[in-house]
């Protein structure tokens, strides 16, 4: 019981749903498997290993969604070399999951070099997954060589500009970004004019209070710029999103989980299912990091993310495939 | 550089058939010079070439790479590289040549010809 007690955060000194030392907290776990959920505006964080022993009703909720990032289809080298099989492992654990997704986000680099195979193989292989609907967008790794050409047809149908998009689903509304085109010397990522544009005007008439979920490759907070691990021009995307009364960003590119919550903003980065790289500044460079082969399940995941209408934020869990 | 102006002199003034031999020993010695992509940075980030050097960069990171001019005519714009992957190209006018990887574009380097 007691570690039942210590484990929940209970304290809300500012009264915008987040505590201080709680979301500290949150942040220590990320990355060994937490699961941190907004409940009547209170943040509360367990380990992934007390999951089972939460009522149903928290874990399951009205919308349940996955996220997977970063499949590097095509990646052979020993930080990973069998990446098909950890994307069919993050398969297996999807289609293991007590409520079943009602559909999946990639948020990019399905393939390390664009190789119309490498796509192909990832399409083969979450043709396996239980959630049948799929909605990418793309990592730089998906658009060299042709700008995102090849990316476009395969995954792009329907989408505006550069490959982004909006859908609703149960009263959520989802937008899809791109930030990996048209990079410049010494820069970070970029969403760009004509995307911002669009986006304003995607948003403009929805209601305050209707759930927002934003979904790009590279994070769209500042994580790590000393390394790319940002986004330019961001800021601008988030403030259209500021007048929501929750809004959820996902992203991947950075190999590893990461949350952060900003006022009515929560940002998180997912695990891989290919590799992992170093948490930011602790090592020469973002290069694929080497773990022994047995650990390596334990650093690649899948997010796992629920809503449950008329509660304020959406629960986010990440899973390790170990 | 100072041998090849000693060259240039003999074969100006024509002395012997200094001049022939200079252009064969030239195409022998093209200039070649090479840029190591390595934990995202490229090394040396700066390098100073003569006129007519042929640079060579060779990616040695586990994660593909480019090099891109950053002007907008592209002057120079290799495919992407994996892994110990080449891309070359000749520099055959004095300037200052910024580039950068069009992937990851904090990794930014310059060569500069003379």
């Amino acid at each position: 019981m007691a570690g039942k007690v210590k484990d929940e955060i209970l304290h809300d000194h500012n009264h915008d749903g987040i505590d201080r030392r709680g979301f500290l907290k949150c942040m220590a776990w990320a990355g060994t498997g937490a699961f941190c959920v907004m409940q009547g505006g209170v943040l509360k964080s367990y380990s992934l290993s007390r999951i089972p022993e939460l009522n149903a009703k928290e874990a399951m909720g009205e919308l349940s969604f996955v996220q997977i990032s970063d499949s590097h289809m095509g990646f052979n080298k020993p930080a990973n070399p069998d990446v098909a099989g950890t994307l069919k492992a993050a398969v297996d654990k999807i289609n293991g999951l007590s409520a079943t997704p009602e559909f999946m986000l990639h948020t990019g680099d399905i393939s390390h070099l664009s190789k119309p195979e490498e796509f192909d193989t990832v399409d083969q292989i979450l043709k396996n997954a239980k959630p049948k609907d799929v909605f990418y967008v793309p990592g730089e790794h998906d658009v060299l060589n042709d700008d995102g050409k090849q990316f476009l047809e395969r995954y792009g149908k329907g989408s505006k500009g550069g490959g982004w998009y909006s859908f609703d689903k149960k009263g959520v509304h989802f937008v899809g970004l791109v930030n990996v085109m048209n990079l410049k010397a010494g820069g970070l990522g970029t969403l760009g004019h004509e995307q911002l544009e669009w986006l304003e005007d995607d948003v403009k008439h929805l209601k305050h209070s209707t759930p927002i979920v934003v979904f790009a490759h590279i994070p769209l907070w500042s994580v790590y710029p000393e390394w790319g691990w940002g986004t330019e021009d961001s800021a601008q995307a988030l403030a259209y999103l500021k007048k929501f009364g929750s809004v959820t960003v996902l992203n991947g590119h950075i190999h590893q989980t990461m949350q952060k919550v900003e006022g009515n903003v929560t940002f998180h980065t997912a695990a891989s299912t290919a590799f992992p790289q170093p948490a930011p500044g602790k090592a020469d460079s973002p290069g694929p990091m080497k773990v022994p082969a047995e650990q390596l399940k334990s650093v690649l995941g899948i997010t796992d993310v629920n809503y449950v209408q008329g509660q304020h934020a959406l629960a986010v869990v990440d899973s390790t495939l170990a | 550089m100072a041998g090849l102006a000693a060259a240039l002199v003999l074969g100006t003034l024509g002395l012997g058939t200094g001049q022939k031999s200079y252009i064969a020993s030239a195409q022998e010695k093209m200039p070649m010079m090479e840029v190591k992509i390595d934990n995202f940075t490229f090394g040396p980030a700066a390098l100073t070439v003569p006129v007519g050097t042929t640079v060579t960069w060779i990616n040695k990171d586990d994660i593909p790479h480019t090099v891109v001019s950053t002007d907008d005519s592209k002057t120079f714009k290799s495919k992407v590289l994996d892994t110990d992957e080449k891309f070359s190209f000749t520099f055959s006018k004095a300037g200052t040549y910024p580039y950068f990887c069009s992937i990851h574009p904090k990794m930014t380097g310059k060569v500069i010809v003379q």
